[in-house]
């Protein structure tokens, strides 16, 4: 079983500074880490290979220093790692990562004959949009499950899933090739699934191991490149600003005083009688 | 034929219309004033086409558009919805077409603009025409940090729309509106859509926290997974649902349908009250947009404190079951007189 799992660097959203005035974030703030919800797909993929046979390769769209989450996503278990990078790239939204994303993937598959599986995390911290496991999976023709909570079954040709689709959580059978975006917590077989803390050797041993890097021209064979970057993105940021300032000044009752206090509102409220 | 009118699409994968088609249709009907054209919902369904098309009439649709279906099992294959959505686009050329963020419509969503190549801006707050006429989309990024306006270069423009953020329309029974019931057998089904088998429900939703109007929410201040239980009757008591923190969901002291935050459920109610919650990112992007915060916490320092209305300095426990003794008395002295 080929596995592919999409990764993005994103930046600690716990330690990340905004700037305030323009809306955006402080790049120099917060180092780039694996976006938590990747660390799941990741984990997963190497426990269907465990389970299975095969392959796990990483791939990430990222400016050139993401290379370092790579090297993290290497010494998680993951066989190989190829980083997309190029300014062509650059000032993509979802339609143009997920297109580029999508062409890596039909590239990697004529080197490894073909991708069976390709998870991914359910959405980012930074984008939080949620596109682009679907819509790699409508770019090479696949289904896909996203909010995916349980990983039921997977054999060589089909998986079993449980996905939230807001009221209920439905079961669903996709036949492989497929994309699974995962949530967290995320279930495999009954089992919860918890991202590994890498030893020191596998930290030493991915820190000497071989990155791909790939270019825009490199996919330009498999791809159609003015659907790269920028120029491939119809949406554009036209103002952006901090949405937090706007913080409260609560007031503040100490001890018993705050039961009195609390059931009050709740009266006030409309909530007790 | 130009790109002119609003379509927004109902969801129903489980032979009941989501009320927040409504909502669309609310906003739809408002944006039509500045965008030229007709509001079109389109639905799919499986019986009950003639109650689904009344109902979208009614709260604003000018123009439904039902694709018939025949098992649970194809109401249920979201591929099928995305096939049927590009045709009704095809068809009409909708400028706008809305979508609902629940994870259904998110999930949807990307895969109908992928397919016709256009832009989507997800999870939206806010939509409106600016003074060029253009659509403006205004959606939190960055986990809640950042609010982002967008604009799509591409038609149509998709977007999908937060639950709960514009109201339900007053329904108009009197309304009539153009009908057309196409059968889904009519579509050329796309390849990826037959590699799905919907096996059916795995489970129900215990609670469905965004539709909860008051919420109690437990942190780590919790000191044992049975004291839960405390909460969870103080909640009752109040005629709400019981909410928690990430953490307690990672250590499996509460179920994932309970977790207020970015990776679990975003609510804004009319009463929050965070118990022994110090305030994380995370959280905080889950329910800072709640009518009236009460935080009760031993550090007064916590960052919750800066997103709530009233902070309670004390131990969670002694202040809850205080609270819950009092209001017990007062109930018992109503049923005695």
């Amino acid at each position: 079983m080929n596995i592919v799992v999409l990764v993005k660097p994103t930046p600690d959203i716990t330690k990340v500074k905004f700037d305030i005035e323009k809306g955006t974030i402080d790049r120099s703030s917060a180092e780039l880490e694996i976006n938590p919800f990747d660390l799941y797909a990741i984990e997963v993929a190497v426990k269907i290979k465990n389970l299975l046979g095969g392959t796990v390769t990483t791939i990430s769209m990222a400016p050139p220093h993401g290379e370092k989450t790579l090297r993290d996503a290497i010494s998680r278990g993951v066989d190989k790692a190829i980083l997309l990078t190029d300014r062509k790239f650059a000032g993509a939204d979802t339609l143009a990562t997920s297109y580029t994303l999508a062409m890596a993937i039909k590239k990697l598959g004529t080197f490894i004959g073909k991708v069976d599986l390709i998870l991914c995390g359910e959405k980012s911290v930074d984008g939080d949009t949620a596109h682009v496991g679907p819509e790699v999976a409508e770019h090479l023709g696949l289904p896909h499950a996203s909010f995916v909570t349980h990983i039921v079954d997977i054999s060589s040709d089909r998986v079993v899933v449980e996905t939230d689709y807001g009221d209920s959580y439905y079961q669903l059978e996709l036949k492989l090739p497929t994309v699974i975006a995962v949530s967290r917590p995320l279930m495999f077989r009954g089992a919860l699934v918890e991202p590994r803390v890498p030893r020191l050797s596998d930290i030493l041993k991915a820190r000497r191991a071989k990155i791909d890097i790939w270019n825009a021209d490199y996919l330009s064979d498999v791809a159609n490149i003015s659907r790269f970057g920028l120029v491939g993105s119809p949406t554009r940021v036209v103002k952006a600003f901090y949405a937090l300032t706007t913080t409260k000044t609560p007031m503040v009752i100490k001890g018993d005083e705050g039961v009195d206090m609390l059931i009050k509102i709740l009266k006030e409220k409309g909530v007790l009688r | 034929m130009s790109w002119r009118g609003i379509l927004i699409y109902a969801e129903n994968y489980s032979g009941r219309v989501n009320s927040s088609a409504f909502e669309l249709l609310g906003k739809a009907n408002e944006l039509k004033i500045r965008i030229d054209g007709e509001v079109s919902a389109i639905t799919l369904a499986r019986e009950d086409v003639d109650v689904v098309v009344q109902q979208l009439i009614s709260y604003g649709a000018d123009r439904v558009v039902v694709y018939k279906v025949s098992s649970d099992e194809e109401l249920a294959n979201q591929l099928i919805h995305r096939d049927a959505i590009v045709d009704t686009v095809n068809m009409f050329k909708p400028k706008l077409v809305l979508i609902s963020a629940t994870p259904w419509g998110r999930s949807l969503g990307p895969r109908v603009a992928a397919k016709l190549g256009t832009g989507i801006t997800a999870d939206c707050l806010d939509i409106y025409v600016d003074e060029q006429g253009d659509i403006v989309q205004v959606r939190p990024a960055f986990t809640g940090n950042i609010i982002a306006h967008i604009k799509t270069l591409t038609n149509p423009v998709i977007t999908t729309i937060r639950p709960k953020v514009f109201p339900i329309p007053r329904p108009d029974p009197s309304k009539r509106g153009e009908v057309v019931v196409k059968n889904i057998e009519e579509l050329n089904l796309s390849n990826d859509a037959r590699n799905i088998k919907v096996l059916g429900v795995a489970k129900v939703k215990e609670v469905k926290l965004p539709d909860v109007q008051i919420i109690v929410s437990v942190g780590r201040g919790l000191r044992g997974r049975e004291d839960i239980e405390i909460f969870k009757e103080f909640a009752k008591m109040l005629g709400g649902e019981l909410g928690c923190s990430k953490p307690l969901v990672d250590m499996g002291w509460c179920e994932k349908d309970r977790q207020v935050g970015f990776s679990g459920n975003i609510v804004r109610p009319r009463i929050y009250i965070a118990c022994g919650i110090s305030g994380a990112p995370q959280h905080i992007a889950g329910m800072k947009d709640s009518e009236y915060v009460i935080a009760i916490n031993i550090d007064e320092t916590a960052p919750i404190s800066k997103y709530s209305d009233l902070l309670i300095v004390g131990n969670m426990y002694e202040i809850i079951e205080k609270a819950i003794k009092k209001i017990s008395e007062v109930k018992k002295d109503m049923l005695t007189t």
